[in-house]
């Protein structure tokens, strides 16, 4: 298998603190690899240094055999990269079915088009019905972002990923908040869109994470101690020691 | 069609039927207060698409509406007094052209520095090249300093006479009716999406691919370049420039009309410079301190009332039309 993203030694500090600290880590092609660790062991800065919106101190990070450590992040998104957002992410005051539209439409190039309403594209709205109707909200299209619900935000946030056609899925805690019987929906969701693209996965929700993942990496103070499949990492016993036994 | 452009309609009708009648009945003061009025809406209108569609406050659009008015006064002045024989017309298109070409390239220079701060250092930073351009004016005794300079000629345009005020007042409402229906076209465009998409979350908008600073940078110069048309207009109605034009207190009071009358609708800025005109001549009647219950009445409209005076007549809040 060949790696879709590579990142060799990378490391973040803010002030005093190391956030990342000489990370390294791999990610195949077409696998789901999850991404574990307790509170403050730095996740979503390194997702935010994969995505371009935040950039390392040092080290390098490898999409496809390119360098793209100081890339930023409108451009590393048309090289087929996307991400969810932990905190909900959308633009509130637009429909459901505009958020969609505007990932679809960052994939067919430039949008310095001033004549033609958005709303009469056919073709686009219909895409975007598609992509909602994956995730289960497409009676909602017209909604107003913000009068929708937690759990529904999040999924919206993977049709939004969805909608980038991304190859490599940065995915921040798409169960944050979520309730038990939304979880397993969620869960349902990744399933069905695994494999067909390459999936970084930060999560806390243990049993999505063993569930779901193909391979999993422990994340401790910026350091990743262990990597490998869910059996290997649930028989780790460092990671037993600084993580699972705590829980 | 939504409310809103309803409510907006429906103060163009007005706006087109009023100031007629205004001259029929020898009111000449209320016709100017129209012309004013009109002019304003166009400046107001082209701060909303930056503040109400894009986010984006600018305390320094009263820098576009003085260079806009100077871009008529100046070559005016050369005319009558010679020399900068280059510029020294009155023909309205060149002067107008020069209005436009000038204040799309300040904001142009000035958005490519301004649009890399956010917030509150944005507020500051476009209004400080907004003073830069006001103290330039300032210095320049040629042009009157701080005085100011009388526009001796108002611009020439082929088959209508703007020394006829309502010839005047047909321009200016001509204009901002295309300036509206313009802003309209933009907004609802893919580039307005991406515009108040960038409003709303550009963490997002740039993880998805859109370079926002481009795009904000676009706006700038697209309502830069509106606002010193609007300027242009205002110089042929007062026929007196003065750097007083362009102080940041006339900044302020453009963000007032967009923010009365409802940031990022369309009425909203005509409603805003109709209510912030009216305010302004009722309230001045009473007393000298006429700002104290102005501001007030500004209070009460942030706190109470989502989506400013438009959001409360079309019974819904302004966001997103």
């Amino acid at each position: 298998m060949t790696q879709i993203l590579r990142v060799d030694g990378l490391n973040k500090s803010f002030g005093g603190i190391t956030a990342t600290d000489n990370l390294t880590l791999g990610v195949e092609t077409g696998e789901l690899h999850a991404i574990i660790g307790p509170n403050g062991a730095g996740k979503t800065t390194l997702i935010g240094q994969l995505s371009g919106l935040q950039f390392p101190d040092t080290g390098r990070i490898t999409y496809k055999d390119r360098d793209i450590t100081r890339l930023p992040a409108y451009r590393r998104a048309p090289l087929g990269i996307a991400r969810s957002f932990q905190i909900t992410s959308l633009v509130m005051e637009m429909s459901v079915i505009d958020n969609v539209t505007l990932a679809l439409r960052a994939k067919q190039g430039h949008s310095f088009r001033f004549i033609r309403a958005v709303r009469k594209d056919k073709a686009l709205r219909d895409g975007a019905l598609a992509l909602l109707d994956r995730v289960g909200l497409a009676d909602k299209a017209d909604r107003p972002t913000v009068a929708l619900s937690h759990g529904e935000h999040r999924k919206m946030e993977i049709a939004i990923a969805l909608g980038a056609k991304a190859e490599l899925m940065l995915l921040d805690e798409p169960m944050a908040g979520l309730g038990a019987e939304e979880s397993v929906q969620m869960v349902e969701l990744l399933r069905s869109i695994k494999g067909r693209h390459s999936i970084l996965l930060i999560e806390h929700d243990m049993d999505a994470v063993f569930a779901l993942a193909d391979r999993i990496s422990v994340l401790v103070y910026g350091h990743i101690i262990a990597t490998g499949t869910p059996d290997e990492i649930r028989a780790n016993e460092a990671v037993q020691h600084a993580y699972l036994g705590e829980e | 069609m939504t409310r809103q452009d309803w409510i907006a309609v429906i103060m163009l009708a007005l706006l087109a039927v009023l100031p007629p009648l205004f001259i029929w009945t020898g009111q000449y003061f209320w016709m100017d207060l129209a012309t004013r009025l009109v002019i304003l809406a166009i400046a107001a209108s082209s701060l909303n698409l930056v503040l109400g569609f894009g986010g984006l406050v600018s305390f320094g659009h009263a820098a576009f509406v003085g260079l806009g008015a100077y871009a008529v006064g100046i070559p005016a002045y050369h005319w009558l007094y010679g020399g900068m024989d280059a510029i020294a017309v009155t023909n309205g298109f060149t002067q107008f052209g020069l209005a436009i070409g000038v204040t799309a390239f300040f904001a142009l220079i000035t958005g490519m520095i301004c649009l890399r701060t956010r917030g509150v250092y944005f507020i500051m930073i476009t209004m400080a090249f907004a003073q830069m351009i006001y103290y330039g004016i300032v210095s320049i005794e040629e042009y009157g300093g701080d005085d100011g300079l009388v526009i001796d000629t108002r611009s020439e345009f082929p088959l209508i006479d703007l020394d006829d005020p309502l010839q005047l007042y047909g321009l200016c409402w001509v204009s901002l009716l295309v300036v509206v229906l313009f802003v309209r076209m933009i907004v609802r465009s893919r580039f307005g999406m991406v515009l108040q998409g960038g409003k709303g979350n550009e963490e997002r908008m740039a993880t998805l691919g859109y370079n926002v600073y481009a795009y904000q940078l676009v706006a700038y110069v697209i309502s830069g370049a509106i606002c010193g048309y609007a300027g242009a207009l205002l110089g042929n109605f007062t026929t007196f420039i003065s750097p007083e034009m362009m102080d940041w207190t006339r900044s302020g009071e453009l963000m007032f009309m967009v923010i009365l009358g409802g940031a990022s609708t369309l009425a909203g800025p005509i409603i805003g410079a109709t209510m912030f005109i009216v305010l302004e001549e009722v309230l001045s009647s009473w007393t000298v301190y006429w700002h104290l219950p102005f501001g007030l009445f500004l209070i009460l409209v942030v706190l109470y009332i989502r989506g400013g005076l438009t959001g409360l007549l079309s019974g819904k809040k302004g966001e997103g039309e």
